[in-house]
């Protein structure tokens, strides 16, 4: 396996989005996450809506870090992993802090990708990473593009390697990004994560 | 890092608005806000934040386009049905010992909430004795929920709300259905006063029991939450009911002492002595 040629200095945030398949894709990366990791990820997976998402229950007893599902205002803290809550999107305000809406769907999502990674990108612009796993509509593929415009970093999980690769493949037709990156080299990006300045 | 043009753009764009129209957006938490804008932009073609400004302070109609991208929310009959299920079990048999009942819903929108409460306290048999205030700062959004119309094809939707939320009634009972419209009854709305109040610039209500306003305090800045939360508990009488969305809390506010949690799983509170 070759070594991953991306730099993960100056991150600040990192904003993942997927859908059909991402479950399983997040437990293979988020429990190698290292604890001494200083990154805020803050994770959009499309789930039902009339029902509490069981997420940030069954990944906090699987990482180092701390897992919580984000809470309307709270302030987005360094080394913590954010679920979106069910039926609410998800965005980053000024602060940073967490800012939730019950804005209409997009893409029939609710919580949206494109909202949360368009958000992050205006707050932290070129201190932001997006991810993009897996999923069957393009709800990401404009955010990620918008992350890139802020001087963000992206990565899109190789389709070969997706579940269901319409998001992806979505996500790489609308232009270059940094690193298309099988789960492989994700998992062993995710390993290295520095703890940061 | 430098502020964007946007940046900069939208407090001016909201101190114009309130100037000129006298609607205080200030105090809206700045993510959803540029969200909605950005898609108002879009919808009137203008460029930047400072052309729709420059647009807004001459043009009133325009006015109107934009309140409804700010402020119209869509929403559902009895949504989180265990919000309504959590009112009729637990809050409903104290709510029973008043001899008359007020109840005010915060930001009713196109008015599905209050209808639901309507339904509830009818099903409750409190109806009778109750007036339910809805008010809104958008006179559109009024209308379309004093008119009590919804689209045919969501009332599927309500219905399966409806019976989730420990319904005793049809849902049926309460509307007819014609030309792919449903409209709900009279009955229902000769106990609802519908009428604008802005929780940014006016004062408190009449004394209330309960006070419905779920999902309007998250798209507030905490500042302009803890002014309404002020109005809410000035608002209801003592031991007084307050429910807010299913993603909100009291937590991160200056009032989190005047209420406790009453059913905590459904944001249900309580106004307690000062």
């Amino acid at each position: 396996m070759s070594a991953v040629q991306l730099s993960l200095h100056g991150i600040d945030a990192a904003v993942i989005g997927a859908s059909a398949g991402g479950v399983e894709i997040l437990s293979e990366l988020l429990p190698v996450l290292p604890e001494a990791c200083k990154v805020a990820f803050l994770i959009v997976v499309h789930i039902p809506r009339e029902r509490p998402s069981l997420l940030p229950e069954v990944f906090a007893d699987r990482c180092a870090l701390p897992v919580k599902e984000a809470e309307d205002k709270e302030p987005v803290s360094p080394g913590t992993v954010y679920f979106a809550p069910p039926d609410y999107h998800l965005l980053v305000d000024r602060g940073p802090a967490i800012a939730l809406s019950s804005d209409e769907p997009v893409h029939f999502s609710r919580p949206s990708i494109d909202v949360l990674f368009e958000s992050a990108a205006d707050v932290y612009g070129q201190r932001l990473l997006g991810l993009i796993l897996s999923g069957a509509n393009e709800d990401g593929a404009d955010g990620l593009l918008t992350v890139r415009r802020a001087g963000g970093r992206t990565v899109v999980l190789d389709p070969s390697c997706a579940a269901v690769s319409a998001l992806p493949a979505a996500a790489l037709a609308r232009g270059p990004v940094d690193c298309v990156l099988t789960l492989a080299q994700l998992r062993e990006l995710f390993s290295r994560w520095p703890a940061g300045e | 890092m430098a502020n964007s043009a946007f940046d900069i753009e939208l407090p001016l764009l909201l101190e114009a608005v309130y100037l000129r129209y006298h609607y205080d957006f200030r105090g809206y938490a700045a993510a959803s806000l540029k969200r909605r804008l950005t898609q108002a932009m879009q919808r009137t073609g203008c460029q930047s934040l400072s052309q729709l400004q420059d647009r807004l302070l001459r043009e009133p109609t325009l006015f109107s386009t934009l309140l409804d991208f700010l402020t119209v929310q869509v929403s559902d009959m009895f949504r989180d049905p265990a919000y309504f299920r959590a009112l009729r079990e637990k809050v409903v048999p104290l709510l029973r010992t008043y001899p008359s009942l007020k109840v005010w819903v915060a930001g009713c929108s196109t008015g599905e909430e209050v209808y639901s409460l309507a339904i509830l306290l009818k099903e409750e048999g409190l109806l009778e004795r109750s007036l339910l205030y809805a008010t809104d700062i958008n006179a559109t959004a009024l209308e379309r929920a004093q008119s009590g119309i919804y689209d045919a094809v969501r009332i599927a939707g309500f219905t399966d709300n409806h019976s989730r939320s420990g319904a005793r009634t049809s849902l049926s009972d309460y509307y007819t259905a014609a030309y792919g419209k449903a409209v709900f009854d009279k009955s229902l709305k000769t106990h609802i006063v519908f009428a604008d109040h802005s929780l940014s610039t006016d004062s408190a209500f009449s004394e209330v029991q309960l006070v419905s306003c779920r999902n309007v305090l998250i798209y507030f800045d905490r500042e302009l939450q803890d002014r309404a939360l002020g109005l809410f508990r000035d608002s209801l009488c003592h031991k007084g009911f307050l429910g807010l969305g299913s993603k909100e809390s009291l937590r991160f506010s200056a009032h989190s002492t005047a209420f406790s949690s009453f059913v905590a799983s459904d944001r249900i509170f309580r106004k307690e002595a000062p």
